[in-house]
């Protein structure tokens, strides 16, 4: 029943009060109804309207009705009623309405969104900016080098005498035209990172604690689990007090921030010709924690073992602060540890790729799975 | 490399199974990578590093073995019989070192009256064991303590010796030798060879010659057992590409003391399976001693590199358990004289004395620690702008890619005019033989894999390396590359939006450029300074549709669509179009440093002017002549719909422009926006443009 503005015949407080009441109940309860602008219009104009709106008759009705007496009192009393009003009528909204009107009104919320195309990272490069954001946060600055490097970088100043054998163990690609040059001074790829520890001792002094992303390439065909051109991160940390158990220290701290807190390390002699004591660094297999199995069946990433090797390591070899000796890199002063990793396989292994030519194929199919 | 745990365990009394020891003599750096077969058929597949000649032989892991846990080792039984009375007045065989430092120790034995025959059982399976081919008795015999004792020897039928003598020199020009491998060599002055009185008989720790070997017919054979300088049998397996068991123990080393043994170990192995008679006793030519100087090992400096508190006691006992003699120098302890065995040439300094400290306790004892650091933190200067363009380049909805850095002569002749490349020695293929020199063909190589998969809509970039000349000098500009097919860029335009509303080919095509320029403007939007375009780009972008940006006249980037011939060739199946970013001119340029400016507190005004141009009038020369006009509350120009066609003339388009007007000082009057739109039409009329009603 719509609300109509009563005659008024009592005009005492509580009577006054009352017919306020009600009249400022019906505003809120109209107001409550309003669905659409046009719904809106037709309540303002209700309530509103000079001619004929609600307060117009309230003024009429109440007030102009008034005994003398009381004139005075409803004149308060009306116009506090009528900012109320005013205030109610202006604040009004369209609003949708309770429960079922509401419901009736839904949308399919299974329909597939409007999706912008985001794009994608690349698995290897998401792995090294990991993996460079472990060591950054333990102080480590972030050093480069060129890929294109001399004889001298890449082996005679990390150890690698010409006509090593070591040297065959990096299927090194040469640069073409080299051969009237001194043997130090012929390009090549670099086979490894490491020759930015050279790069960087020759322009630091100690102490220094580096880190060095980047490409490198060796001579090796393109299958699922090679390729000439791969990616690698080494670390360097040289001071005047760098131990064997801190190198197991750092390197079992940023395992565990990179694989998880759970992951536990192990380290087995190897062999580098630029560290000695060498080693490589087992974690436990991220895949299958450890156990060797995937419930019934074998963890082929860690061969059943319950072990990953992830990186080469050891403590700088005396014989590579000598080529930089003079830059206060003296052996018998300064000691230090070197680690390298492939990124590529960790990123392997950690998305379960199974082939590493996927890598390098800008195949979109296989970048937006790490969109 | 293949090894037979019950072969090992001959000479060291184990208690642990295979297992077990494959994954102890792998924690002392003695790696066993796998382990198939069972029983006494077990097999170890080894992973020696090239340092640990002594350890690729049955006899060196059983050392490995024994010093793990301290056990005695037993030495392979030398030779038990006597020689012949009957040659004992025979003078010993002649043997003539012409090069003691290439060949300090030549030993050898001769045995008569022998016989050639299969060897026997137990020789042949172990030496099947290991996946080699047993022959005969004698050559079996140099084969089986070559895997014993790691030590390569050779047998010659001694009747095929010319001279009955033996000489080690050099090779004299035009020299041959057919090795064993029946290859027909030609020798130089830089191989080492062993001669009889004529000729080579065998390249020196390589290969032995095929004209004097065992064969059925000897009777009569010389066992020889040198020691060769790593160095030249080096040179000689490279130079021959002839890599055999010998030469790899050779070039890293053999046991200098272990020449007698060896031929011992041969010839009584012969005399066992074949009979016959012993000659005279070895032949041992010490041309010059192997010098192995004793190291000091100071257990300071133990602790200084390895950390905790290794004490002078388990030291000593580590090292004596892998052979090594220590004696004690000076006071309390501090430091030892340590005497290094002859089989481990690769120890030679105090801190390979260390790793041998360290592996034999076993590198998971060692307490983990963290080093004090007081240096500071540098980024790389270009990483903030990398970062920046790759969260751009994402965020605009291309993916990050990495193409390979090989490319071929030809690609790096049409995408790099007159680069220089660095040309690889030994590529792996012809489209790999040359350093990148541009990221563009490696990104049309990718754009084709994805159309030819089906993947039309491929949106991809890579930020990354070129590598080429400079004169003479080698350079690494870095680069970045966007590249997108016709359908990724047509995706990517926001629905409804076309701003050329005119039918056909062409306004398509304007739109669709206009969308890849969008993004490229989103990229360089992040550097400072002004961003001018022109069309002066590479042969290889479409001359129409494609643009160069220049900031401060330096050029930027190029792109656009590819040019169809361009896609013809690489059978691209659409159009594509690619952006080229030279990123040491952005690194010089720098980001744009962000400065707040006032938000407007008064109302802008928007006003439409539409204009029918020539074809020849572009949209900058538009800009130019209404910033000309110098209407200061100008804050912007927009084309807000272009048309072709219909009522407009040819070689004429319609163009609706819309401007903003806006004052920070006050709210514009009517009349001053009338004037000053006034003002515009003026200055487009000026420009050749008629006013539309």
């Amino acid at each position: 029943m719509a609300y109509t503005v009563p005659k008024l015949t009592d005009y005492s407080a509580a009577a006054l009060e009352k017919a306020a009441g009600e009249c400022i109940a019906a505003c809120v309860s109209e107001a409550s109804e309003v669905r659409n602008d046009a719904d809106l219009k037709a309540f303002r104009d209700r309530w509103m309207a000079r001619k004929n709106g609600i307060l117009t008759q309230i003024n009429d009705l109440w007030l102009k009705g008034a005994p003398k007496a009381a004139k005075r009192e409803a004149g308060i009393r009306v116009n506090e009623l009528k900012a109320r009003i005013t205030e109610l009528v202006e604040g009004a909204h369209v609003s949708a309405g309770g429960a079922d009107s509401l419901a009736a009104e839904r949308v399919d919320i299974t329909l597939p969104g409007v999706r912008r195309a985001i794009g994608a990272e690349h698995p290897v490069i998401r792995t090294m900016h990991e993996i460079v954001g472990v060591f950054q946060k333990l102080g480590y600055s972030v050093a480069e080098g060129p890929v294109v490097e001399t004889d001298y970088y890449n082996f005679e100043a990390l150890n690698f005498p010409p006509n090593h054998p070591a040297r065959d163990t990096q299927d090194t690609l040469f640069i073409a035209g080299q051969q009237s040059k001194a043997q130090r001074e012929r390009l090549l790829l670099r086979t490894h990172t490491s020759p930015v520890q050279i790069r960087t001792m020759e322009k630091m002094r100690p102490p220094i604690r580096i880190v060095i992303p980047g490409t490198v390439h060796r001579n090796d065909p393109p299958d699922a689990s090679h390729s000439p051109m791969f990616h690698q991160i080494e670390g360097l940390a040289v001071d005047t007090n760098i131990t064997f158990g801190d190198l197991k220290g750092t390197l079992d701290h940023a395992m565990k921030a990179l694989f998880g807190s759970s992951v536990k390390t192990h380290f087995r002699p190897s062999f580098f010709p630029f560290t000695e004591p060498s080693a490589e660094l087992y974690v436990t297999c991220f895949i299958c924690g450890g156990s060797g199995k995937r419930g019934a069946d074998p963890c082929r990433p860690c061969k059943q073992t319950g072990w990953i090797e992830v990186l080469g390591c050891g403590m700088v070899d005396p014989n590579v602060f000598e080529f930089v000796k003079d830059n206060g890199y003296d052996p018998k002063k300064v000691s230090g540890f070197a680690f390298g990793m492939g990124v590529d396989r960790l990123a392997l292994l950690k998305y379960g790729v199974d082939d590493l030519q996927y890598f390098f194929q800008g195949d979109v199919r296989f970048l937006q799975q790490f969109g | 490399m293949k090894l037979s745990p019950q072969w090992i365990r001959d000479y060291v009394d184990l208690t642990v199974d295979d297992y077990r020891l494959g994954e102890d003599l792998t924690n002392v750096g003695i790696s066993v990578e796998g382990i198939s077969g069972s029983g006494v058929d077990t097999v170890f597949e080894m992973e020696i590093g090239t340092n640990r000649p002594d350890a690729m032989n049955h006899y060196g892991v059983a050392r490995e073995a024994a010093a793990i846990y301290d056990l005695p080792l037993k030495q392979p039984s030398a030779l038990s019989c006597q020689p012949s009375a009957k040659y004992s007045k025979d003078a010993p065989f002649p043997i003539t070192v012409e090069e003691p430092e290439l060949c300090p120790r030549f030993s050898a034995r001769v045995i008569r009256n022998t016989h050639i025959k299969p060897s026997p059982k137990k020789i042949a399976h172990r030496l099947q064991l290991l996946d080699q081919r047993p022959i005969s008795n004698a050559v079996d015999a140099t084969n089986y303590v070559l895997w014993e004792i790691g030590k390569p020897t050779h047998v010659f039928d001694m009747d095929l010796l010319e001279g009955g003598q033996i000489i080690v020199r050099k090779a004299r020009n035009g020299e041959r030798l057919k090795t064993l491998d029946g290859v027909e060599r030609k020798l130089t002055p830089e191989d080492l060879v062993v001669c009889d009185a004529k000729k080579p008989v065998g390249l020196a720790g390589v290969m032995g010659g095929y004209d004097t070997m065992i064969t059925e017919k000897t009777r009569n054979i010389v066992i020889e057992s040198a020691w060769w300088d790593p160095g030249i049998v080096r040179k000689m397996s490279r130079r021959h590409g002839l890599h055999t068991d010998a030469s790899h123990r050779f070039e890293r080393g053999a046991d200098f003391e272990s020449t007698v043994l060896s031929c011992d170990l041969v010839a009584q192995m012969i005399l066992e399976s074949g009979g016959g008679e012993l000659v005279g006793d070895v032949v041992d030519v010490i041309s010059k001693k192997m010098d192995q100087a004793p190291v000091i090992l100071r257990v300071s400096e133990v602790r200084r590199i390895l950390g905790g508190g290794l004490d002078a006691g388990l030291i000593y006992r580590l090292l004596k358990r892998l052979g090594f003699e220590l004696i004690p120098e000076g006071q309390s302890d501090a430091q030892f004289r340590v005497q290094i065995p002859s089989w481990r040439l690769d120890v030679e300094r105090e801190i390979d004395v260390i790793e041998e400290i360290a592996r034999l306790h076993g590198y998971d004892k060692f307490e983990n620690t963290l080093p004090a650091y007081s240096g500071a933190v540098v980024e790389l200067p270009h990483a903030p702008v990398d970062a920046t363009l790759r969260n751009r380049a994402l965020a605009l909805g291309y993916n990050e890619a990495l193409s390979l850095t090989f490319i071929s002569h030809a690609d790096a002749e049409k995408f790099s005019v007159g680069a220089q490349v660095l040309e690889l020695e030994n590529p792996l293929s012809e489209e790999a033989s040359v350093m990148r020199t541009s990221l563009v063909p490696g990104m049309l190589d990718m754009l084709a894999w994805n159309l030819n998969r089906d993947v039309a809509d491929a949106r991809l970039f890579e930020i990354g390396s070129a590598y080429e000349l400079s004169a003479g000098e080698r350079i690494e500009p870095r680069r970045a590359c966007l590249g997108a097919t016709a359908a990724g860029v047509a995706a990517a335009l926001p629905a409804g939006g076309a701003l050329d509303v005119s039918k056909g080919e062409q306004a398509a095509a304007a739109e669709a450029f206009r969308g890849f320029k969008g993004d490229v403007e989103n990229l360089l939007a992040a550097f400072a300074g002004e961003v001018e375009y022109d069309r002066t780009t590479a042969e290889y972008f479409h001359p129409g549709r494609s643009a160069r940006a220049r900031v401060n006249g330096a050029v930027v980037a190029q792109f656009g669509q590819i040019h169809p011939e361009v896609a013809a060739e690489r059978k691209l199946r659409q159009d594509v179009f690619l952006a080229e970013f030279d990123l040491e001119r952005l690194y010089e340029i720098g980001l744009r440093r962000v400065k707040f400016s006032p938000l407007g507190k008064y109302p802008a005004v928007e006003r439409d002017f539409s204009f029918v141009f020539g074809d020849d009038v572009t949209f900058e020369q538009v800009r130019r002549a209404v910033d000309a006009a110098a209407v200061t509350e100008l804050r912007e120009l927009r084309p807000v719909e272009i048309f072709r066609g219909g009522s407009i003339p040819a070689g004429k388009y319609s163009v609706l422009l819309r401007v903003r007007l806006q004052s920070d000082e006050r709210t514009l009057r009517e009349d001053e926006v009338a004037q000053w739109s006034g003002t515009i039409v003026t200055a487009l009329t000026k420009l050749g443009g008629s006013q539309r009603a």
